[in-house]
């Protein structure tokens, strides 16, 4: 496999210019086309293997390491143990060679295991047994044997085993039924059709006679994408061409289904199908978190290299004496005394270097690592996000992102399918201004099963009949959706209409509303049979209309049109579509009332859609049917060569009326977004809806409240208006409250500021991200950022999905760099979501695309709550607090080191024992901060759920700020001190001094420099593991196991190391150490000194902070701790008065109204949440806000 | 990493406290109040330790003398003076004349303490054979690299024992003597000079090679002993237990110590007559001066101590122990001030509340 893909990249890279062609040329059954024909260059395919595995027997070790170096952590590693291996070094290269190995190993496990399962699979998928024709004869071979031309049989139930031209099928219309659930998830069947020239070759004789080329453009990953054409050539003529698009595309992976068996030619075989290039990782996202982490790493690598150079510099100092450098009683070699100067500077300075290269430790990468990768499991594993109606859990597509979830600032949506059900339902239509209600209501109940048109206007004339026939027949026929007979009596949408069942599948929900509703209103569509299209019309006759053309329906056209041919022989075009889509290029009917109605609609939150006609006469058909076959058959820009066309048909059309498709908002929508603004999230609604629409959905979901104000920024206004103007005028508005408006809109709990809301459209927002021509200031994008970020809440409604993406990016790319997510369901909505910083896909009813393209999926919008608030919060503080705890922990390992130069004469002694070096990150203390990692919650699940506010506390990075870092930086270098210093002191002035009673006689002995060193590691592993037990909050059996097990370790660790001569060992400098040190008084007092005293200091930063400075959270954990009626002292009016508000410490407080703001909101939240809300707390707090200077107007809102 | 819908499979996931991040678990919370006593109790735990620790160190006595010769430091300053620029300086002897007006309690240590010598200069702590020490006789003729320059002799005989350490051997020797009365004659008061290093040191770790034909110089024929030795390693003592490398003198010096300050353990007095301590008189110490300091800028000092139940004089311990005890009580007063000013306020807004 490995020849074939380097083949391939030969041929991709190589052959550039005579060979590179991008459109290929396939002779079906490899029969030669006639002379004559268009010459064409031959290309070489590959095989029809599939290599999903990245590795083979014998390039995994060189290409694992190889992959595994690129990553610059392990690079910064890996040169580390060369200069150790190089140079003279006081470490051995085994403390950094051996957890180097280590990881490296374990990633190359991990990895060499995934590719064993791989290739186990790759082989089943190449092995399994293929049907090709071959002289006509029907002859089974290995599926990896197959090649670009052969064509295939695929029989009921099978997958396709390359991508494949469908030829024709034992159905007599040359149709076959697919579902590509394996490979975007999407269940329902798709209709493919078969050429229509070869869809006669039924047998395989038949097929091995077709003589045909295919001509298509080079594999693309784009699943719904070909373009191509087919020369089928007969004896005589010139050959027919066809045009093929994805509709006559099989793709590898997907099923054939209902159909007995087909006959396709491969096209694209192996690596090259649809399915293999889909394989290819998409672009990596990295998390805040990931971005800090790597900033200190810096910060940290600076660090090194200065004390590095620190002391290379102090040596040459120390040493200018020559008894210094040289005492009698250790001489130098000869060859040492000759080493040029500056060579020796230099190799002092990596040897120290390497002595100091422990504070980044190569275990954080792998912590971290593992940390996210077995987290992650707990969101697919969260029950509360399990949907048990589609039995469908959250998925998690990469868990690089998990503590990004915390972070989120913005949050844009989709409308349809993500905040609704997408489950559309009929409710009325108007027809020139008649309007339409296929229910019977009665006595204000509605029947729903009742059948019958409710005219509410008065009845229509003659004429008027006509037209409504014709707009029925319209919504009819201009669809695509298509019929499932039988097989399937329980499917969810049985017609209500008696007899006959039939169920109506389609892509888009909506379509199936209206011609269920169209059903009801006595016109039902039943079939498409042989290109006809057959209706049962109100008088339970049957009509058929020859489908002509489908101009199928696209997001930036926002239309799509059909031209039938009726029985009597006149072709129409139908077209619907959106209302702005539709009424620039109508040319008559009622275009008013019909708007009104329409606006009237939107306004309640329904979806419209508009349905236009044109009859054509047969000249005219002749024109359109020569514009799209050219368009269709072109291989370059047939998209765009195809919506010009469809441009110039779809035009001069009549009126005939407007439909009305409700969509119930999803469950709990407005619940979530209530939340998520209370955690402090904007939320912005994008859609592709009407503004009236979609403005209806926001205010059913809260996004828009009663006393929100609505800035509109549409395109009406900007007509009346310049842009400028508008522009000035609203932010004039917002920001005429600025100074206390900007933080304090989105708690939602100011009753009497006000709120705002900004809707703005599509066109809209093209006119303002576009640059200014004139150049002046700039251009309005920062104006309107401003804005938007004094709102509440943005619409943005008529967005294409391109523009979503656009929106995303302007705002992750404003001056505060938001944490944004995307959310929605359908593939309009992959652009986006592929463009925030983190995408979530809703596993809705418009296939899977979203939801395959997202970072994680989610059955409903509601599970969004959970996703963010807790799950994303707990990421948060469990990441940010291991990557903290990883710098403390090494600061306070390598800063006694290099303490310990300034009293070794900077000769790069090591303090600590090659073990100890080795192992303190790899064991000594790895796993309690990966378990913590794991495992902790500082405030419970149902508290956060409940408490939404909380999420504040843990916004724009807290945790991971400078003033954090330098916190934790200044702790590690205080414990390092004192362990130093506390050693030091001990051994100095004379003695730690073993009684040696165990051992023998009353004995006195005295300690050398490695229990020196052996006593600092001790005190050091003890700190930092107590440092993480005060810092959990949840110990579970697994914590105390972990937290005293790896202590209990270390001892027994050292009772061993230093209680046998080890053979393999060429020096024995730890022999007894431990044990003579253990045996000594002053020693275990000193360890128990040295442990306070390094964690007093933390300990009275957290009583301090949480008594005087309680931030949000920790208020929280005070009142679950304590029950209610004990909680007075912790009351949040202390924190009015407190100068500051953070969850650091007061020292940099940023004083002003939020944290007041956040102090009530969540104290309102709890009132309103706990069982019994202690009436006397809330009086109290009420009467004495105002005196605290608590704005008056914020009382109102507690009681 | 990716999982897709068919890996989990449709059904619904564990339902275990577990996964669902449910365990059962203790919530501490460092809040006031628990720290409060918290911090009492530590502190008045630690300062009882401390006085305890600082009364049994300042109850320890200790003497000690320098006897590095500078100018008119004592007699040894002759030796000082005749060594120098020497090397290896002269033998050359001194003394040290003490008295004690009462008894110094026991049992009395003997140490010798060196400063400004770096045992723990990296070159200097690796220049050892520790395969060699304990006694391998391929190791004893092919000494470790790290020994250079000391791995062999000019002669290119292998040195035993090899390496830096190990040729700076110190060599001063030192002998007490006391006068019961004054004018009375010196009697030498006995020095125990085994049992000061490690017993696994001694037993274990440090062997001599295998004896030929019954004899220890023979075992360490074909070596030769270290430049700056007077005697091969095999005459050290004529003890045949306390030669070759299992020396206590050499076992002790071969454990490098872990600052450029430092002491090692030369005797312990505890024989006879002087098992309680040294009593009340005039003593002597005859010093041996061989070991030259003065050219690194060190000292040397000579130091009688008595110990505890806590080892050695050192009064860090107790004092580190009373500072700390106190801080943390004053650090509690802190806090119950604070939290009792708030806690006053919050009852103060009831009261008003109430009025």
């Amino acid at each position: 496999m490995d020849c074939s893909l380097v083949r391939t990249l030969v041929h991709r890279y190589c052959a550039g210019e005579e060979n590179w062609v991008d459109s290929r040329t396939i002779y079906v059954g490899h029969r030669e086309p006639p002379p004559g024909a268009e010459a064409y260059i031959p290309q070489r395919y590959p095989d029809n293997r599939i290599v999903s595995s990245k590795y083979t027997f014998w390039n995994f070790i060189p290409k694992n390491l190889f992959e595994q170096f690129r990553r610059i952590a392990n690079f910064y590693f890996l040169i580390i143990f060369l200069v150790q291996l190089i140079i003279d070094t006081p470490t051995s290269p085994v403390t950094s060679g051996l957890p180097l190995f280590f990881v490296i190993t374990v990633t190359a496990i991990k990895q060499g295991y995934e590719d064993w399962l791989r290739h186990k699979a790759d082989n089943a998928m190449n092995q399994c047994p293929v049907h090709f024709i071959q002289h006509g004869k029907l002859v089974r071979k290995q599926s990896r044997k197959l090649r670009v031309g052969d064509i295939v049989m695929v029989k009921e139930d099978e997958t396709f085993p390359c991508d494949l031209i469908f030829l024709s099928s034992n159905r007599g219309d040359g149709t076959c039924h697919v579902t590509t659930a394996s490979l975007d998830g999407e269940s329902s069947h798709k209709t493919h059709y078969a050429v229509q020239d070869t869809k006669g070759f039924h047998t395989e004789e038949d097929i091995d006679g077709l003589h045909a080329t295919i001509e298509c453009e080079q594999p693309q990953p784009d699943l719904y994408k070909f373009v191509g054409r087919i020369n089928v050539y007969s004896d005589l003529n010139d050959p027919v061409v066809r045009p093929l698009g994805s509709e006559n595309l099989l793709l590898r992976g997907a099923t054939l289904k209902n159909t007995e068996k087909i006959f396709g030619v491969a096209i694209y075989t192996g690596m090259e199908t649809k399915m293999a290039l889909n394989y290819q990782s998409k672009s990596q996202k990295r998390s805040a978190v990931e971005k800090s982490m790597n900033v200190f790493l810096i910060v940290y690598l600076c660090i090194l290299i200065s004390k590095a150079l620190i002391n290379t510099v102090l040596k040459y100092v120390w040493q200018s004496e020559p008894f210094r450098d040289e005492p009698w009683y250790n001489q130098k070699t000869e060859s040492e005394r000759q080493r040029n100067l500056f060579l020796k500077a230099f190799t002092d300075f990596l040897a120290f270097m390497v002595l100091f290269n422990y504070i980044i430790p190569v275990s954080m990468y792998v912590t971290v690592e593992m940390q996210k990768f077995l987290g992650s499991y707990f969101i697919t594993w969260d029950e509360d996000m399990f949907d048990e109606e589609t039995g469908e859990g959250p998925l998690v597509n990469t868990s690089d992102l998990n503590e990004e979830l915390g972070q989120v600032e913005y949050i844009f949506t989709d409308k349809t399918g993500t905040l609704t059900e997408n489950n559309m339902e009929f409710k009325e239509c108007c027809i020139e201004g008649h309007v339409y209600v296929p229910h019977v209501i009665c006595n204000g109940q509605v029947l729903p099963d009742a059948s019958g048109i409710d005219m509410i206007d008065s009845s229509p004339s003659v004429s008027g009949r006509e037209r409504e026939e014709l707009f029925f027949r319209a919504l009819c026929l201009c669809h695509t959706v298509q019929v499932k007979d039988d097989d399937n009596p329980d499917g969810p949408r049985k017609s209500p209409d008696g007899g006959k069942s039939c169920v109506y599948i389609s892509s888009s929900p909506d379509e199936v509303a209206l011609v269920e509703g169209v059903q009801r209103l006595g016109f039902t569509y039943l079939r498409l049979k042989d290109n006809y299209m057959e209706i049962l019309n109100r008088d339970n006759g049957v009509e058929r209309f020859e489908l002509l053309e489908i101009l199928s329906f696209d997001s930036v056209r926002r239309r799509m049109s059909v031209i039938v041919k009726s029985a009597e022989g006149d072709i129409y075009l139908f077209c619907k579509g959106a209302d702005s889509s539709i009424f620039p290029r109508v040319i008559e009917g009622k275009v008013d009332q019909i708007r009104a109605r329409v606006e009237r609609n939107a306004v309640e939150g329904l979806r419209t859609l508009c349905v236009a006609y044109k009859r054509l006469i047969p000249e005219e058909y002749e024109g359109i049917c020569q514009l799209l076959q050219a368009a269709k058959v072109a291989l370059q820009d047939r998209e765009k060569k195809l919506a010009e066309a469809y441009e110039q048909i779809e035009k001069d059309l009549i009126l005939l009326g407007a439909t009305a498709v409700e969509d119930r908002l999803q469950e709990k929508a407005a619940d979530t977004i209530e939340a998520l603004q209370k955690a402090g999230i904007k939320v912005w609604v994008l859609t592709g809806d009407k503004m009236e629409t979609a403005a209806a959905t926001c205010y059913a979901c809260k996004l828009f409240r009663r006393n929100t104000q609505l800035l509109e920024l549409t395109t009406k206004r900007i007509e009346e208006q310049s842009l400028h103007d508008v522009l000035f005028e609203l932010s004039k508005t917002v920001l005429r409250h600025s100074g206390s408006l900007t933080r304090d809109t989105f708690s939602g709990l100011s009753a009497d500021m006000q709120d705002y809301g900004l809707i703005i459209d599509g066109a809209a927002l093209s006119l303002i991200m576009k640059p200014r021509e004139d150049g002046s200031s700039g251009n309005y994008r920062e104006l309107f950022l401003e804005i938007c970020r004094s709102c509440s809440a943005v619409l943005c409604c008529r967005m294409a999905p391109l523009q979503k993406a656009q929106i995303v990016k302007l705002i992750k790319f404003s001056k505060e760099h938001p944490i944004t997510l995307a959310i929605g369901d359908g593939a309009n909505d992959v652009s986006m979501i592929l463009e925030a910083h983190v995408g979530i896909g809703v596993i809705g009813k418009e296939g899977r695309q979203a939801a395959r393209n997202s970072d994680y999926a989610i059955p409903k919008f509601k599970h969004l709550k959970k996703m963010l608030l807790v799950h994303g919060h707990f990421y948060y503080i469990r990441i940010s607090e291991l990557v903290q705890y990883f710098f403390y922990k090494n600061v306070c390992f390598i800063f006694p080191q290099f303490l310990y130069q300034f009293f070794c004469g900077f000769s790069q002694q090591t303090l600590y024992d090659t073990a100890y070096l080795t192992l303190y990150n790899i064991s000594f203390t790895s796993l309690p901060i990966l378990l913590y990692s794991l495992m902790e919650q500082h405030v419970s699940i149902d508290v956060l759920k409940r408490d939404p506010a909380l999420y504040r506390d843990i916004a724009k990075n807290a945790l991971l700020r400078w003033r954090v870092f330098i916190y934790w930086t200044l702790l590690g270098l205080f414990d390092a001190l004192v362990f130093f210093f506390g050693a030091y002191f001990m051994f100095e002035n004379t003695t730690v001094t073993s009684n040696g009673q165990i051992m023998t006689t009353n004995t006195h002995m005295i300690f050398g420099n490695w229990t020196f060193g052996t006593l600092v590691f001790t005190v050091m592993v003890f700190t930092v593991t107590l440092k993480l037990a005060l810092d959990t909050h949840y110990w579970t059996w697994i914590n105390h196991f972990v937290i005293w097990g790896s202590l209990l370790f270390y001892v027994v660790f050292s009772l061993l190391w230093g209680g046998v001569i080890w053979p393999f060992l060429n020096y024995q400098r730890m022999y007894y150490v431990f044990i003579q040190m253990l045996s000594s008084g002053p020693a275990w007092l000193a360890i128990v000194l040295l442990v306070t005293v390094s964690l007093l200091p933390d300990v009275l930063k957290k009583v301090l902070c949480r008594q005087l400075w309680p931030t949000a959270t920790e208020r929280v954990q005070n009142g679950c701790a304590q029950p209610w009626d004990q909680d007075s002292e912790f009351t949040p009016l202390a924190s009015l008065q407190s100068p500051g508000y953070q969850s650091t410490c007061p020292s940099a407080a940023w004083s002003g109204s939020r944290p007041q703001q956040v102090t009530l909101a969540v104290w309102k939240g709890k009132v309103s949440a706990e069982p019994p809300p202690a009436p006397g707390c809330s009086h109290r707090c009420c009467s004495s806000s105002p005196r605290h200077g608590c704005p008056g107007s914020l009382v109102g809102m507690l009681v | 990493m990716t999982w897709s819908a068919t890996a989990r499979g449709a059904h619904q996931p564990d339902n275990t406290a577990f996964t669902q991040q449910r365990l059962p678990a203790w919530q501490p919370l460092l809040s006031a109040s628990i720290a409060l006593p918290l911090f009492f109790c530590a502190g008045l735990a630690f300062i009882g330790l401390g006085l305890g620790l600082y009364y049994s160190s300042n109850g320890i006595k200790e003497l000690e003398y320098d006897y590095t010769g500078d100018q008119g430091t004592g007699n040894c300053s002759v030796c000082a003076a005749a060594g120098e620029g020497l090397a290896p300086p002269p033998s050359c002897s001194c003394a040290w004349y003490f008295s004690l007006p009462e008894l110094f309690q026991g049992p009395v240590y003997l140490y010798y303490e060196l400063t400004n010598f770096y045992q723990n200069n990296r070159r200097y702590g690796v220049s050892r054979d520790d395969e060699q020490l304990s006694g391998m006789p391929s190791a004893l003729l092919h000494p470790a690299n790290e020994c250079a320059p000391y791995q062999r002799s000019a002669a290119g005989l292998p040195i035993a024992p090899c390496g830096a350490i190990a040729n700076s051997l110190f060599n001063d020797s030192f002998s007490l003597w006391h006068q019961r009365q004054s004018g009375g004659p010196y009697v030498e008061v006995p020095l125990d000079r085994s049992g000061i290093a490690w017993w696994t040191d001694y037993h274990v770790k440090f062997r001599n090679p295998p004896l030929v034909n019954g004899s220890l110089a023979l075992a360490f024929r074909g070596t030769a002993p270290p430049p700056n030795w007077r005697r091969p390693v095999y005459e050290l003592s004529p003890d045949p237990n306390n030669t070759g490398f299992i020396n206590q003198d050499f076992v002790v010096w071969m454990r490098t110590a872990a600052l450029p300050t430092f002491r090692k353990l030369y005797a312990r007095i505890r024989q006879g007559n002087y098992s309680a301590g040294l009593p009340r008189g005039a003593y002597r110490v005859n010093i041996t001066y061989n070991y030259p300091v003065r050219a690194f800028g060190g000292h040397k000092l000579l130091i009688f101590s008595s110990i505890s139940w806590m080892g050695g004089k050192n009064p860090f311990l107790g004092i580190a122990y009373l500072v700390v005890g106190s801080l943390c009580i004053l650090i509690g007063f802190v806090m119950l001030v604070v939290y009792i000013r708030y806690q006053d306020q919050d009852d103060d807004d009831d009261d008003d509340n109430e009025e």
